[in-house]
Order: C-alpha cells, then sequence, then structure tokens
C-alpha cells in the first residue's frame, strides 16, 4: 500500500466518519421532545465535523512522523543483520551501497551496479515492508481511536460547535503562520549556506574583490577569483541604470498622459495594454532581447564606430528590462499623482498655468514622494530579475560602464553557479547562496525605504 | 508691507510681448502632451512589435514540411496482409516487418542519391502510427507524406544551409514537397532534433506544478487573509506576518528558487526537478499574493454583513465562513488565478531546483523528473540548430495564449462578480 492509496484511505474513513456523526446528532434533534430542536446544542453537521476531524488529525500527524522517522529505522533493522557486518566502514561507499539497495528494493533502480547492495537487497525489501506494515496498522488504530472516542462523545447538549470551531480557529493561525516560517526558511537558509561560504573565501574578498573566476577548490588567504564588485556593478548598471533610463522617462509620461490628458475612453483601452507588458514572462522578454534587440543594439554599435560591440550587449538587456518595469513605475505614478489634492491642482490652473505647468510645477513636486518609492521598487524589481540577463547579458564579469560590452549581473551568476552536477557543499554552490543573501538584503531594503516613503507621503494629505 | 514699487500699467495681453510668451507657453503645453503621447505610443509599439516577431516566427514552428514517398507494400513487406498487422498481434508483427527499414529502402529507391538524412528521425514512427491505424494500406501502392530532416525544413520555410536549399530546389521541382500541420509538436516531448520536438511533455510538467501550487498557496493565502482581516488582534505576531507577507511579495523570483535548493531538495532530500518541489516551491512564491488579494476583497466587504449575522446569533467563525468569504470570493479567485499566471510564467526558480535537464518523456506521477513550458523555451533558446528558433516562438506563443486567457479570465471575473456597495 502506497503512502497515497493511505492518505485516500484516512480521508475516506473520515468522511464516513462525517456521515456517522451527523447522523448520530440528527437522529437527537428527530427525537427531541421540547421544541423543534430540544436541548440539541450544535447543528448535526458540527458533530460530523467533530467526529471527521478527531479520526484524522491524529493519523495525519503520525503519518507525517512516520514518514520522516521510519527510514533511519530501516536502516537500523538492515545494519544489524548479519549479512551488513561486512559492509565497508568508510562512509561514502557504505553509503552508496545502502542508497542503491534501497533503490533497487523500492523499485526505482532495476539492476545493481555494486555486487554488495545485491545481497541487502532482500534484507531492504522486507525491513521495507515490516515498517510499512506497522505504519498503516498504528495510522489505522489512531484513526479508529480517535474516531471512536469522539463518536462516544456526541451528546445532545455536547457543543460541538465550539470544538469545531477552535479548531478552526487553530487551522486560519496555522496558516498565517506559514508566511513567517518561509521568510525564517529564506533567512536561515541563506545566512548558513553563506557563512559556510565565507569560512573557506573571506568575506573582503567577496565584498571589495574586483576579479570575478571563481575557482571550483579554493585555498584560504589566497586568491580564489570570489571578488564580487564587477557583479554588483553589472547588476546595478544594467538595472538601476540603463533600465531606469528607459523606464522612468516612459512610466511617468506614460501615467502622466494617461490621468491629466488622455480621454475616459483611450484610458480604458490603454490601460490593460500596458497592463500587458507586466503580465509577459521574462523569459519571453529575455528571448526577444537576444534574439532581436541584441543584434539590433550592435549593428547600430557598429554604426556608431564601437568597434569591439559583442552580441550580449549589457544595452539590450537594459533596454528590455525597462520596457518590462513601464508598468509598475507608471501606476505607482498614477496611484501618488491621483492622491494629490485636486485643490492644488484646480488652485494652479486657476491662477492661469497651463496643464503642462501645473504638472510640472505643482502636481509632480506633490507626488514626488509616491513616485521615487515606485522608482525604488522598480530598481529592486529590476535587480532581482533573472532570465532577461541570463538569456541575453553574458557570462563574462567586466567592471566597465560601456554599455556595448559583456556585463554579467549577479543574478546570472547565481543561474551560472549552479548549472552542472555541483556537490552541494562546494564553493560555487555556497558562492550562489552568498550572492543570494547580497541581493535579498539589498531589495529587502529598497523595500523598505520605498514602503516608507510612499508611507510617510501619504500621511501628509490624508 | 514692503514699500516695494508696484507697477499700475495693466497687462497689455494683447502686447507683442504676451502674445509672444503664451505662444511659447501654448508649444510648451503641445510639445508636453506630445511627449506623453509618445511614452504611450512607445510603449504599446514595444508590445506590438514583440508579439508580432513572435507570430512571424512562431506560427511556422506549428508548421512542417512533408515529402511524398511512394510505398509499394506489397512487394516492400513481401505480401504482409492487412489482418496480420491488426489485432492482438499487431505490435510483434510491425516489429518483425522493421518498419525503419522499410523507409529507407522506398526513400532510397524513389529518391536516390540525395536520399541520405532527407526524413525526419520519427518518420518510421509515423509510417507506423499510419499502418496501425490504417492496416488496409499494406496491402497496395500508397503515396505517403512524411516529415523532413529539420535542415531541409529551415530550408524550404526561409533560407537555410546551401546544400539543403539545392536539395529543396530539386525536391520542389518535382512536387515532391508540401507544408502540414505539425502534429507532433502539440503532442510530442523534448528531442534533439527540432523536426521531432513537441511542447506536451512540458505543458503537462506545467500543469501538475500548477496543480501542486494551486492546492497549496489557495486554501493557505485564503485562511492567512482570513485571519488577518477578521480575528488578529493588533500584536507583535501580527505585525510579523504582516512585514513577512509584503516583504515575500517582493522578494526576487530566484531567492524563493535558492529557497527550494536548500530546503526541500537538500534539507528534505525530494526528488530533483520534479513537479512536486517545483509547485511546493512556486507555492511559497504564489502565496503572498494571494493573501494581498484575499484581504482586499476581504475587507471591501461592509461591515454592515457582518453585523447582521452576529446580530442573529452566528458565531465568530460562521460569520466568516457563510457571509463574509462568499461574498469576497471573486476578488480572491482574481488575485489567484493573477498569482496563478505569474507562476505559470515564472522559470528561474525552477531553473534553480535542477529543472534544466534534457527530459525526452512527459512525467507520469508528481515525483518524476520534469520540466515545465517556461524552462522549456529556455532551453530550447540556448539551441544552436536553426530550427529551434521556430519552435522556441510557437511554445511562446502557446504560454502567451495561456497567460492572456488567465488573465482576460480574471478581469471578466471581476467585472462580472465584482459587487459595489
Amino acid at each position: 500500500m502506497t503512502g497515497t492509496a493511505l492518505l485516500f484511505l484516512v480521508l475516506g474513513l473520515g468522511l464516513i466518519g462525517w456521515i456517522a456523526g451527523r447522523a448520530r446528532a440528527a437522529a437527537f434533534v428527530r427525537s427531541a421532545k421540547n421544541g423543534p430542536r430540544g436541548t440539541v446544542n450544535s447543528l448535526p453537521y458540527y458533530h460530523g465535523w467533530f467526529v471527521a476531524i478527531c479520526a484524522i488529525a491524529p493519523a495525519l500527524v503520525f503519518m507525517f512522523i512516520w514518514q520522516s522517522i521510519s527510514p533511519s529505522l530501516v536502516t537500523n533493522m538492515v545494519l544489524s543483520a548479519p549479512a551488513a557486518a561486512d559492509l565497508p566502514q568508510e562512509g561514502f561507499a557504505r553509503a552508496a551501497i545502502l542508497s542503491e539497495a534501497r533503490a533497487i528494493a523500492q523499485g526505482f533502480q532495476t539492476a545493481a551496479f555494486q555486487d554488495e547492495s545485491e545481497k541487502l537487497v532482500p534484507l531492504y525489501a522486507s525491513a521495507l515492508s515490516y515498517y510499512k506494515w506497522i505504519g498503516v496498522a498504528a495510522t489505522l488504530l489512531l484513526l479508529f481511536a480517535g474516531g471512536a472516542y469522539a463518536f462516544t462523545r456526541i451528546k445532545p447538549d455536547f457543543r460541538a460547535r465550539s470544538k469545531v470551531e477552535r479548531v478552526v480557529m487553530f487551522g486560519l493561525l496555522v496558516a498565517s503562520l506559514i508566511a513567517i516560517l518561509t521568510t525564517l526558511g529564506i533567512f536561515a537558509s541563506l545566512i548558513f549556506e553563506s557563512w559556510r561560504f565565507f569560512s573557506m573565501v573571506s568575506p573582503f574578498e567577496f565584498l571589495f574583490g574586483t576579479e570575478w573566476n571563481p575557482k571550483s577548490v579554493v585555498t584560504p588567504g589566497a586568491d580564489n577569483g570570489y571578488g564580487a564588485i564587477p557583479l554588483f556593478w553589472g547588476t546595478i548598471f544594467i538595472g538601476a541604470v540603463i533600465a531606469m533610463i528607459v523606464a522612468i522617462p516612459l512610466g511617468l509620461m506614460s501615467a502622466i498622459f494617461l490621468t491629466q490628458y488622455a480621454s475616459a475612453t483611450v484610458r480604458k483601452w490603454m490601460k490593460p495594454i500596458l497592463e500587458i507588458l507586466a503580465g509577459v514572462p521574462t523569459v519571453v522578454y529575455g528571448y526577444f532581447a537576444a534574439l532581436t534587440v541584441a543584434p539590433a543594439v550592435r549593428d547600430f554599435a557598429v554604426m556608431l564606430g564601437v568597434s569591439n560591440a559583442a552580441s550580449d550587449n549589457a544595452l539590450a538587456a537594459g533596454i528590455v528590462m525597462g520596457v518590462m518595469i513601464i508598468p509598475l513605475v507608471s501606476s505607482m505614478s498614477d496611484d501618488s499623482i491621483a492622491a494629490v489634492p485636486s485643490a492644488m491642482r484646480d488652485g494652479s490652473l486657476a491662477m492661469g498655468a497651463t496643464k503642462s505647468e501645473t504638472i510640472k510645477q505643482v502636481l509632480l513636486p506633490a507626488a514626488l514622494p509616491g513616485v521615487v518609492g515606485g522608482v525604488l521598487l522598480a530598481v529592486s524589481r529590476a535587480i532581482g530579475e533573472t532570465m532577461i540577463v541570463v538569456m541575453a547579458a553574458g557570462y563574462t564579469a567586466n567592471l566597465t560602464a560601456n554599455p556595448f560590452a559583456t556585463i554579467t549581473t549577479v543574478t546570472v551568476q547565481i543561474v551560472a553557479l549552479l548549472t552542472g552536477d555541483q556537490d552541494f557543499g562546494s564553493p560555487h554552490t555556497l558562492a550562489a547562496f552568498a550572492l543570494g543573501l547580497a541581493l535579498f538584503v539589498t531589495t529587502f531594503f529598497l523595500n523598505y525605504v520605498a514602503l516608507r516613503v510612499v508611507k510617510k507621503y501619504r500621511e501628509a494629505y490624508e | 508691507m514692503s514699500n516695494a514699487i508696484i507697477d499700475p500699467t495693466p497687462t497689455d495681453w494683447n502686447g507683442q510681448i504676451m502674445q509672444k510668451r503664451i505662444a511659447r507657453r501654448y508649444a510648451a503645453e503641445r510639445r508636453f502632451k506630445a511627449m506623453g503621447f509618445l511614452a504611450v505610443a512607445l510603449s504599446t509599439l514595444f508590445l506590438a512589435f514583440l508579439l508580432f516577431t513572435m507570430l512571424g516566427q512562431g506560427l511556422r514552428g506549428f508548421q512542417r514540411t512533408e515529402i511524398a514517398v511512394d510505398f509499394d507494400f506489397p512487394a516492400l513487406t513481401s505480401g504482409t496482409t492487412a489482418a496480420a498487422i491488426s489485432g492482438p498481434n499487431a505490435d510483434a508483427a510491425l516489429n518483425s516487418m522493421d518498419v525503419p527499414g522499410i523507409v529507407e529502402l522506398a526513400v532510397a529507391q524513389q529518391y536516390g542519391d540525395i536520399s541520405e538524412g532527407l526524413l525526419t528521425a520519427g518518420a518510421a514512427g509515423n509510417v507506423r502510427q499510419m499502418l496501425i491505424d490504417n492496416p488496409a494500406l499494406v496491402t497496395g501502392k500508397q503515396q505517403l507524406w512524411l516529415p523532413v530532416d529539420s535542415r531541409l525544413d529551415v530550408a524550404f520555410k526561409r533560407a537555410g544551409e546551401p546544400a539543403a536549399e539545392q536539395t529543396v530546389s530539386a525536391l520542389a521541382q518535382k512536387d515532391a514537397l508540401r507544408t502540414g500541420f505539425n502534429w507532433t509538436f502539440l503532442t510530442g516531448a523534448d528531442a534533439t532534433d527540432p523536426s521531432a520536438v513537441g511542447i506536451w511533455a512540458a505543458f503537462k510538467g506545467s500543469l501538475m506544478t500548477m496543480a501542486i501550487t494551486l492546492m497549496l498557496a489557495f486554501p493557505i493565502g485564503v485562511l492567512a487573509a482570513l485571519y488577518l482581516e477578521e480575528y488578529a488582534t493588533k500584536n507583535k505576531l501580527t505585525d510579523m506576518i504582516e512585514v513577512s507577507i509584503n516583504n515575500l511579495a517582493a522578494v526576487p523570483s530566484i531567492i524563493f528558487g535558492l529557497l527550494g535548493l536548500a530546503v526541500f531538495l537538500t534539507l528534505f532530500g525530494m526528488p530533483r526537478s520534479s513537479a512536486l518541489v517545483g509547485g511546493l516551491t512556486l507555492a511559497l512564491m504564489t502565496m503572498p499574493v494571494i493573501v494581498i488579494a484575499g484581504r482586499n476583497a476581504v475587507k471591501s466587504v461592509p461591515p454592515s454583513i457582518r453585523e447582521a449575522a452576529l446580530g442573529i446569533g452566528a458565531s465568530p467563525v460562521q460569520v466568516v465562513f457563510h457571509h463574509v468569504l462568499p461574498l469576497a470570493l471573486p476578488g480572491i479567485l482574481t488575485g489567484t488565478i493573477i498569482g496563478m499566471a505569474r507562476a505559470l510564467g515564472e522559470t528561474a526558480p525552477l531553473l534553480m531546483i535542477g529543472m534544466r535537464a534534457f527530459i525526452p518523456a512527459a512525467p507520469q506521477g508528481f515525483t518524476d523528473a520534469t520540466t515545465a513550458l517556461p524552462v522549456q523555451i529556455y532551453l530550447w533558446s540556448d539551441e544552436v540548430n536553426q530550427g529551434f528558433v521556430e519552435k522556441t516562438s510557437a511554445a511562446i506563443i502557446v504560454l502567451l495564449i495561456f497567460l492572456l486567457g488567465m488573465n482576460a479570465l480574471a478581469i471578466y471575473l471581476r467585472n462580472r462578480f465584482e459587487t459595489r456597495w
């Protein structure tokens, strides 16, 4: 019996419990003498839920725990058998034999590469089935015990509703805590792996070194090519400079045109079209940048007389990224311009200022904090963007301000470092986590500042 | 009051200087408006250019070039009857018939010295399928249209290598080539030969990943939204939850990929590159989006509804689950669809959890190694073979159709069910 089958069995039995509990409570209601519902405290289906929860919850918790502890129980049983005594003591070979024997016993693999594992297969098979049936039996036992206990509790005056509602409230709280758990998980995994990385490579080299050419074997104290300054520069140059030169004017002017000049019909049609730009997947932008924009940019550079223009140039990636960001800048600007009190606008217009003078000298200065907040959010989006730069920008670290040259970014290097069959503990893999930590901290800071700026400014007019 | 001297003469609005100045200001006004129009037009043009480029290249990906091959089946198969290759023993009979050998022979007889590398690798499989579908074919002379090799395919559709161009023009003179619909592209899996690739495997992988994402992110997101909006008291824990959710919504997607790699793959030892891990990772990414959309939807349900329900004796849980949630559901669903559309187009976190391998078959279960549609697009875009360009664009068209469809559905739901209180 597989785990999925057991899960469905448990859920099916829970449903039977629900029906039984509900039927029993419904019988109380029918036989009640005083009044239509008598003294029955809760509606019948609450009794049903009570029985179902009492039956399923302990069984599911047990299944989850069993899932995590049974593999080590199985291994212990196999190792205690006499046939396992002549296994190699050395850790890696031993683990390889054991995992192969387990894979064959579970049917994931058909033939053994090592002779020793062949002998262990029947042992594994018997141990696996032994513990699997213990698990199934215990799960069903818990389920029936819980269900039976709940069933006997059902009485006309039993407060099933408040019990069920307490479980519901607990479920709501657990669901909310998953957000915290995720944040903690991100933080813990990044910090932990980065710490392992920094025990191999000095943080000073990582943060202030200017040469990025990561070696797969590191020597402590020496220069290992993990200087991330070129990556940070590339990320800023593409995401915060080139992309913003495209996105800020286009986004801001689009927002101004659509809110101040365009007719209602134009606005109704153009706003969703701009939003489509935000909905196009980044892999599509990346493909477009690499296939169409980058060659065009290179031809343009050659026309200008730049001889060393690369086909994977920073400009193409930056421009396409800027286009992707336009809707974000535009909608944030839109919101903050709309939040400026209309009395200010009307006052300016009444004094004889033209529309553009009103916008430039009254609306924009008043909306500036919101616009700045929007731009900061946009920068945070741009520096965390991966696919466009992976496909259109290059892999070579280059500390240059030439937009036609190949420049790499933090996200590109994270992808590059995790490519191939790397051992999880290798410096390459761990360096990816250190870069991830740098990215996480930067975007967190940008988002925090942006939200503070926007919030403070909102309060000024409310 | 300062005793500044105020010029008592009224401004001469019709004077030359003033008129000039007004003309200048109006010109600036027109320039500014034109700039705004230009910004919107440029953004729209870029979108149009992108879509047209993809359509222009991608539509060819749904077509394939086919070549006419004459099969003299009675001679080639030494008189196999239709009955022999139908029924329960058809598979064994076809195997012993050596279909690839027959196809090779037929092509060699007809096209002589250019027959080498004329057909795509899967052509024999196509013939086999035709024989299974219609065993009567085997009793006579047949002309079958078979897909050609990708070099010739590229040369026939647009410019290809010189050698392939020569072969194609020679074949075209004999009227032996035609363009057909590429069913393999919709039903097949990844392959090394671009004329044999298909997106079904990647699409199925995407569907399975999305199923896991939806099953986890939707209930958790809705429950968290209800808790935060309806029950949570203002305390440290609630503040922490709020900060976490707002922060998670803005974390770069690649960071979720690193989390998936460190926690799901390394710590829990879940199968690499599987729909299960992909779905879990994307669920963590989508959940904050659903929570934020859900909170806004719950917030917009007026308090009078809650008070009325409480007034006639509903418990707080009943108020929320019987009254608030059904009224907020359209808004929550809209947010969910938008979040799912984003997850469907997401590539970077899936690359981090190992979804970058060559997978030549559709996944059979949630723990099988699989690929997803955007990942497949990325992998094909990296191929040097010219034939992959149109396949990549064609896969992009399929992905965009799904994303636009989902967004359109979200907009429709919003307009159809949105209640103004």
